[in-house]
């Protein structure tokens, strides 16, 4: 994975510094909260419902297991224990002290991590496949481009005051782990007929009040172009983009409001001018970067065999374990959502845990996902069956990934400011419900994902059953939504009608589980049967 | 009725305003009537606390209740992890957000 | 008139600027001031007779002007380039780099924490024509 040059790390430390001035000043009163909010929400520091929120950077979801150790070491020293992993492969504090944070950052600096631009109307953590370096399915590492435009977007001195914030996903397979096309920009990695590897840029997608799919802008930028034709998309955003209203500033907006093709013809001709500048960093420089992603030292006489006699081993095998592009070798998610535990939640120790057992089964590294998991991406399936065994021991070996036990929720009401209704407890009561491990693999593939309100944060847009929250008069209400995904057959949920309440929702969400075992055909996963049939049945089976 | 909450600006602390200071406590907190825009500007200038608001709540022997969800929740803490947050003196506090 | 930052060699322009308008319409003005909205590119075919164009941040959050700026710079614009309204010292590193050369802030900046504030970063991750070598220029010589 990348590591830190002198320049990086010396770039990271006087942000710190610069940071822990800007903090200073506001505790003298020198700085108005007014003036001091965008600079603090730029070292992703927020002020929620109940305490300061930190939320660190993750590039691309990749860390170490050095690093893992300092996020729990952060969340004993500065915070209450634990920490949340976001559906943006980041990682989020609840319990901050404004006061402590120029510490926390350097002590995230002292292991190259950092809270840089992970809010704000900027440039954010730029996100990634989970399996990058490891799918059989890629065509390259998408990490290294990630990397180059992590530097390229950290304090850009044009884009820094964007009108809203904005999200980049880099994928380098068909097959879309990252919900590439549900980002303002989406890049995917693809070959041109001479087998050069160049970027496909999507543009204008995004979920909240508004969702949309990323139209395609450009079917492929070569590599020394990437940071001339990036320059040439934000600027048209930052001159163009809508500043009257909140709502509507997103460049989904804009590209919906000119068109793909009028949007796609003012960023050549910007494109065209920004190229005569030399901004492009050489080849050489990727280069180098790509080097620092190279392949691990794999144990080519790692023996291919699993022993499944063991059923419960068995059974997580099955859904958390997936193909390695390398023989012997296995790829595991760690579920990190327990019967009755809150999604995405890991306590100090479990972070721990989890950065031992990538020391001693996945090379040191980990991967964090979009579905608030975790992965080890370098595991030798001679391993699997100990580390499952620890796992389980901790209560991380739930073997629910891509259930309907593997839910997605975001913070909700009972951490955020913006939200309408409470996310976690629903997803505790449906967790319950849904608990028999039988059950849930006789209902397959069910990607369920449970938004606090409208921001969609939890992405409910992208699940196959999602589940939004609004405030109805003061009381909370829950809305359904069925048929939408983030993967490459990527279509976002449509409304099923009336609202409910918690304990309606979930018996809602039964009827619907119920309809579909008794309407499946031929392994279709519950979105199959769904788009095969319709909202119409669903909804007098709802309703009924 | 209508009380103030803010945040220690420091530490992040929720506080409440008791009519001469913030408290971490809202069973300390009182009613300002139409003074409130008074009090957050004195208050927020003084730096005595950050990004203050009113909210309307609801007086009970223990105790201002707030009126919406969002406060309560803020009140009694996260309602999944109560464990974590100042509890006000009603006992069932616990409660506000069923 | 509040005071100007200036970081030219020369005196700050004392002349009062036009809106973009009226510059539009006079041929013999040489100062222009452009808001957030207005497109800088129109000035492009004037910039010979331009000495001064001041670019306004109505709010500090509207990012528009940066944008401007480099326009300017680009186009091979050498005048004075001014930055007016809510200009905070935080945001001056990032305005210099647009190339921005003059600051007429609303609010005086104290002189020392403009100091620190442009000696805060070695160095740069992007070229943005300000002369500057990036960071990956540096690494790879």
């Amino acid at each position: 994975m990348y590591q830190y040059d002198k320049f990086d790390q010396q770039l990271v430390d006087e942000r710190v510094a610069e940071f822990r001035d800007q903090v200073e000043r506001r505790l003298s009163g020198e700085l108005s909260e007014e003036h001091f909010r965008p600079l603090r929400l730029m070292n992703g520091l927020y002020l929620q419902l109940h305490a300061y929120m930190l939320r660190v950077a993750i590039p691309y979801g990749t860390l170490s297991g050095p690093q893992m150790r300092m996020l729990a070491h952060i969340a004993r020293k500065y915070d209450r224990d634990y920490g949340h992993f976001t559906t943006r492969q980041n990682i989020q504090y609840n319990w901050i002290k404004l006061e402590e944070t120029p510490d926390l950052l350097a002590d995230l600096a002292s292991v190259e991590m950092h809270a840089i631009q992970t809010s704000g109307n900027c440039i954010r953590n730029i996100s990634s496949d989970q399996f990058a370096g490891v799918a059989a399915d890629e065509v390259a590492d998408p990490r290294p481009w990630a990397e180059l435009l992590r530097q390229w977007s950290s304090f850009h001195p044009e884009f820094s005051f964007l009108p809203r914030k904005f999200k980049i996903a880099v994928i380098a397979s068909e097959q879309d782990r990252a919900a590439m096309r549900l980002h303002d920009i989406g890049i995917q990695l693809v070959r041109n007929e001479a087998g050069e590897l160049g970027a496909k840029f999507f543009v204008g997608g995004g979920m909240g009040r508004t969702p949309m799919i990323a139209p395609e802008i450009r079917d492929f930028v070569p590599a020394d172009d990437l940071i001339s034709y990036s320059e040439a998309c934000m600027r048209v955003y930052n001159r163009y983009g809508r500043r009257d209203n909140k709502y509507k500033a997103r460049i989904k907006i804009l590209v919906h409001e000119l068109g793909a093709d009028e949007y796609r013809r003012q960023v050549e001709e910007e494109f065209a001018h920004i190229k005569t500048l030399n901004l492009d960093p050489p080849l050489a420089e990727l280069e180098r970067i790509t080097a620092l992603f190279g392949e691990p030292a794999y144990d080519t006489a790692a023996p291919d065999d699993i022993d499944l006699s063991h059923p419960g081993f068995t059974a997580w095998v099955k859904q958390n374990v997936s193909a390695h592009k390398q023989a012997g070798y296995a790829i595991v998610s760690i579920s990190l959502k327990p019967v009755g535990g809150i999604p995405g939640d890991a306590t100090s120790a479990q972070m721990d845990l989890m950065a031992d057992l990538a020391e001693r089964y996945s090379m040191d590294e980990l991967r964090v996902t979009h579905s608030q998991n975790i992965v080890l991406p370098y595991v030798r399936k001679a391993d699997l069956f100990d580390l499952w065994q620890q796992l389980d021991a901790a209560g991380l070996g739930s073997a629910n990934i891509d259930l309907i036990g593997d839910i997605i929720a975001c913070p909700g009401l009972d951490y955020c400011t913006l939200a309408n209704a409470r996310s976690i407890p629903l997803a505790l009561k449906i967790s319950e419900k849904f608990a028999d491990p039988e059950k849930q693999r006789d209902l397959g593939e069910l990607k369920l994902k449970i938004s606090g309100c409208i921001n969609a944060c939890g992405h409910h847009h992208a699940g196959h059953i999602g589940i939004l929250g609004v405030d109805r008069k003061g009381v909370e209400n829950y809305q359904l939504l069925l048929g939408g995904s983030g993967a490459e057959d990527v279509s976002l949920g449509k409304i099923t009608g009336p609202g409910f309440d918690e304990d309606g929702v979930v018996a809602a969400l039964e009827r619907v589980t119920d309809f579909y075992r008794k309407q499946r055909q031929d392994g279709e996963r519950f979105l199959d049967t769904y788009r095969r049939l319709g909202m119409e049945p669903f909804k007098e089976v709802i309703y009924a | 009725m209508k009380i103030l909450t803010g945040n220690d600006l420091k530490t992040g602390d929720v506080t409440w305003w008791t009519g001469s200071s913030w408290s971490r406590h809202i069973e300390d907190a009182v009613d300002v009537g139409d003074a409130g825009d008074g009090i957050l500007e004195t208050e927020s200038a003084a730096q005595r606390v950050n990004s203050a608001y009113i909210i309307d709540a609801q007086p009970s022997d223990l105790g201002p209740v707030p009126s919406h969800i969002k406060e309560r929740v803020r009140a009694s803490g996260p309602s999944v992890r109560p464990d974590l947050c100042i509890k006000p003196a009603d006992p069932a506090a616990g409660n506000w957000t069923n | 008139m509040p005071d100007i930052l200036n970081f030219r060699d020369r005196a700050p322009s004392e002349e009062a600027s036009v809106s973009l308008d009226a510059f539009l319409d006079q041929s013999n003005a040489n100062a222009v001031k452009i808001e957030p909205g207005e497109d800088a590119r129109l000035l492009l075919p004037m910039l010979d007779r331009i000495s001064l164009v001041e670019v306004s941040f109505p709010v500090f959050g509207d990012g528009r002007g940066y944008s401007a700026a480099r326009i300017l710079r680009e186009a091979g614009y050498t005048g004075e380039l001014r930055g007016s309204g809510e200009i905070l010292v935080d945001q001056i590193n990032f305005l210099r780099r647009c190339g921005f050369d003059s600051f007429a802030p609303q609010t005086p900046l104290s002189p020392a924490a403009v100091d620190r504030a442009l000696s805060q970063f070695s160095e740069v991750y992007q070229a943005t024509g300000d002369g500057r070598s990036p960071v990956w220029a540096l690494r790879h010589g």
